[in-house]
């Protein structure tokens, strides 16, 4: 008969946690975890002993000083006596707007110019390439200068447009004005205008909802709603009978006879600019600062998105086509619906930090003098108020919003539109 | 994590920030060169010539120091800075001074811990526009687009104008003064506004100076003048002395020609003392006795620097105006040197 004993209990010592591989890596771990945070924490120190030993205490009090600058694009209301905060906000909306549009036009001018290179026609395909290796190896910074200067010396000043016999003349039928100042186009107006909603009373953050917008918009998606009614039932009948009832006055009826209506109700007519005094008054005015920037992002971004695009279409196996023209498909059709959609997965992870890239670039406004939140915030009132570390640090928490806003939206996309595999 | 991140990376931004807060002086010498802040390129205040040489009435007061220091007026390494860096530079101790037209204001002086040691240049917001908008005063500039230095103080005098006004403008913010040039003259904006001085500095650039003029209206007082950072006082004093020895110079009468035999002794106490025959002020200061001789001979006189530079016959043709000598009814007095 033989007896168990119990192993000797090994009791915890010191020395296991290096010698005892179960516990080395995390001793490990945490000896470089402590060590870093004593760097981080000397840094922070450091930076505060010597602000304050130049009598420079961390407040962010100066933001609800007056600014006292002028912005010249301002989506919202703003004048120069509003705060440093509003400024900012002003500032944010710029970056935000310069952002979607470069983004979308990125998008659109990369589809197209990366499908067109794998195109069998030799002159496109290297028209294509030549402008992907020309954009791409260029740095952004040159392709904003060169935009803002060739808008700025190509296109004629307002007062060109002035004389008996002037040198420039309005384009589009006389509504729309291109001058070295930007472009103004036709605006909408409303005369019989619903007024707006004013939200956050006087504060900073305050803005104003158009509700003739928010009645066209609701009038415009209840349509498409419908629409798409009438659709579905369209499908039901050809489901059930073989025969498929005309549906495309219908569907163009109720989307497009109730949005007249609400403009004709609202009093909708356009505002032409006029050249009045220095400068065109009226109209929207779309300033040479932003175009150039949007024309040199986008054009700079599309360059790359062109490049992933490529690489998502070669990254679908040519027996796919070969299976699609099998069976009878276009050219055309094929790829929008078999390339890609296949291509997309590949295509969107690498997308969304272009799109991040294109978000940080658009910091280089000040080049072209576009008042974004570094040209607000990081720019005139960091050096008014001589607050750097502030604006700074506030500066970078703005953009690591943005930036991780736009990764989580895309990384949704992007788990909607990847391979469901069985 | 992410915000220690944050406040790491920032920091380590401005971890270069504070390392000369005292002994400036003793940095200098042992550096053997003065590092003075400058502008970026304004003609007759600070340009580099075809060599690389920097000339201009601001450098005049970076090279009178930098011989008053070290013995050589050539000893000074120039930093150019735009309106944004400027503060930053002179904060975090890149340059130990800054002679850029600077406008001494009670929040830089006050709030951004600088130290402006006088003015060199009493000046005021102007207007220039093209002859041809047949624009005769400021007052008549509602709706024109106007072309900006950014974070300057003209920034904030130009929306305080044409508030008070209530007229409107389009502002067309802009980095430096050559960006400016060529943004008006391309008719990208209507009027350019700056410092008086600069505008005349600027016009004097062009290829057809006669077709801008500059309106009547100055609308701000822009005291400019040299500035070091707060907390080293003695080389605030070298500073300050040093601009206030060409000026009294001039007001002595004391020139670049006639010093090397004034220097020899004259009957004039003051001048003995200022030029170090006399007395013991270089000693106080920690400097050489010949410091002030030494500032003088670099450019001259106050009087000589700003005929050189951007006097009546030079292609910027500033007249002394507010900055005579106050016999002469300007502005420009030194403390005496007793």
């Amino acid at each position: 008969m033989t007896t168990l004993t119990d192993p000797p209990k090994e009791s915890f010592r010191l020395s296991m946690l290096i010698y005892d591989t179960r516990y080395r890596s995390a001793t490990i771990q945490v000896i470089a975890l402590l060590f870093f945070m004593l760097a981080a924490a000397w840094l922070v120190n450091n930076t505060i002993n010597n602000l304050n030993s130049l009598g420079k205490e961390i407040t962010f009090g100066f933001f609800s000083e007056p600014a006292g600058y002028d912005i010249n694009q301002r989506l919202l209301d703003y004048q120069n006596r509003d705060s440093h905060l509003r400024a900012a906000f002003i500032g944010l909306l710029n970056t935000l707007v310069v952002a979607v549009l470069g983004c979308i036009t990125a998008t659109v001018l990369g589809v197209f110019i990366g499908v067109l290179r794998l195109s069998k026609n030799w002159i496109v395909a290297r028209i294509m390439t030549v402008y992907v290796e020309m954009f791409r190896n260029v740095p952004v910074l040159l392709w904003i200068i060169v935009a803002m200067a060739i808008l700025t010396e190509a296109l004629p000043s307002p007062r060109d447009f002035r004389g008996e016999n002037p040198e420039a003349s309005m384009a589009v039928f006389d509504t729309v004005a291109v001058t070295n100042r930007g472009v103004y186009i036709p605006e909408a107006l409303f005369s019989r205008s619903l007024g707006d909603i004013h939200v956050l009373g006087d504060s900073s953050l305050r803005f104003d909802i158009s509700l003739d917008f928010m009645a066209i918009m609701a009038v415009l998606i209840a349509g498409l709603f419908f629409s798409r009614k009438i659709k579905q039932s369209a499908d039901k009948i050809q489901e059930a009978t073989g025969i498929r009832p005309s549906t495309i006055w219908k569907r163009l009826g109720v989307v497009f006879i109730p949005l007249i209506a609400v403009l004709v109700a609202l009093g909708f007519h356009l505002g032409y600019p006029e050249l009045k005094g220095f400068n065109f008054q009226g109209g929207t005015h779309m300033r040479n600062s932003l175009l150039a920037l949007w024309l040199a992002l986008s054009l700079y971004t599309a360059a790359f998105i062109a490049e992933i695009v490529r690489g998502g279409i070669l990254a679908i196996s040519h027996g796919q086509t070969e299976a699609a023209g099998a069976l009878g498909l276009r050219s055309g059709r094929i790829m929008s619906l078999v390339v890609l959609p296949q291509a997309l997965r590949v295509i969107i992870p690498p997308m969304i930090s272009n799109y991040l890239n294109l978000t940080k670039n658009s910091s280089l406004a000040i080049a072209v003098g576009y008042m974004d939140i570094t040209g607000t915030m990081g720019g005139i009132t960091m050096n008014q108020t001589g607050r750097e570390l502030e604006c700074v640090v506030l500066l970078m928490a703005v953009y690591l919003v943005i930036s991780l806003s736009i990764s989580g939206a895309m990384n949704v996309y992007n788990s909607r539109v990847k391979l469901v595999e069985r | 994590m992410n915000k220690s991140v944050i406040l790491s990376a920032a920091a380590v931004a401005c971890l270069s920030a504070v390392g000369a807060s005292a002994g400036t002086l003793d940095d200098v010498k042992a550096r053997g060169k003065l590092s003075c802040g400058v502008a970026s390129g304004l003609v007759g205040f600070a340009t580099p010539d075809a060599n690389g040489e920097w000339g201009g009435f601001d450098v005049s007061v970076c090279r009178a120091v930098a011989a008053a220091v070290l013995g050589d007026p050539k000893a000074v390494d120039f930093v150019p800075t735009t309106g944004k860096t400027r503060f930053t530079a002179l904060a975090s101790g890149e340059i130990d001074m800054l002679a850029r037209n600077t406008t001494w204001t009670f929040s830089r002086d006050v709030d951004l811990k600088f130290t402006f040691v006088g003015v060199n240049y009493y000046d005021g917001q102007g207007f220039m526009v093209p002859k041809e908008l047949g624009v005769s005063s400021a007052k008549e500039l509602d709706g024109a687009t106007v072309c900006i230095q950014t974070g300057t103080t003209t920034e904030l005098n130009l929306a305080d104008f044409f508030r008070t006004n209530g007229i409107s403008y389009e502002p067309v913010p802009i980095e430096t003064n050559a960006e400016a040039q060529q943004q008006y003259l391309a008719g990208a904006c209507d009027v350019y506004t700056t410092d008086a001085s600069g505008l005349a500095a600027t016009r004097a650039a062009f290829e057809n100076p006669g077709d801008h003029t500059l309106l009547p209206e100055i609308i701000s007082k822009e005291p400019l003048g040299p500035l070091v950072r707060h907390g080293d006082n003695e080389w605030g004093d070298i500073v300050r002395w040093s601009l206030n020895a060409l000026i009294t110079a001039e007001e002595l009468g004391v020139t670049s020609a006639n010093i090397a035999e004034m220097g020899a002794g004259t009957e004039n106490p003051e001048i003995n003392r200022l030029l170090g025959t006399e007395g013991n002020l270089g000693e106080m200061l920690g400097l050489s006795a010949d410091w002030a001789k030494n500032a003088i001979m670099a450019g001259g006189n106050y009087g000589e620097v700003f005929e050189k530079n951007i006097g009546e016959n030079t292609p910027i043709g500033l007249a002394r105006g507010l900055n005579a000598q106050w016999t002469d009814g300007g502005l420009i007095y030194s403390p005496p040197f007793r």
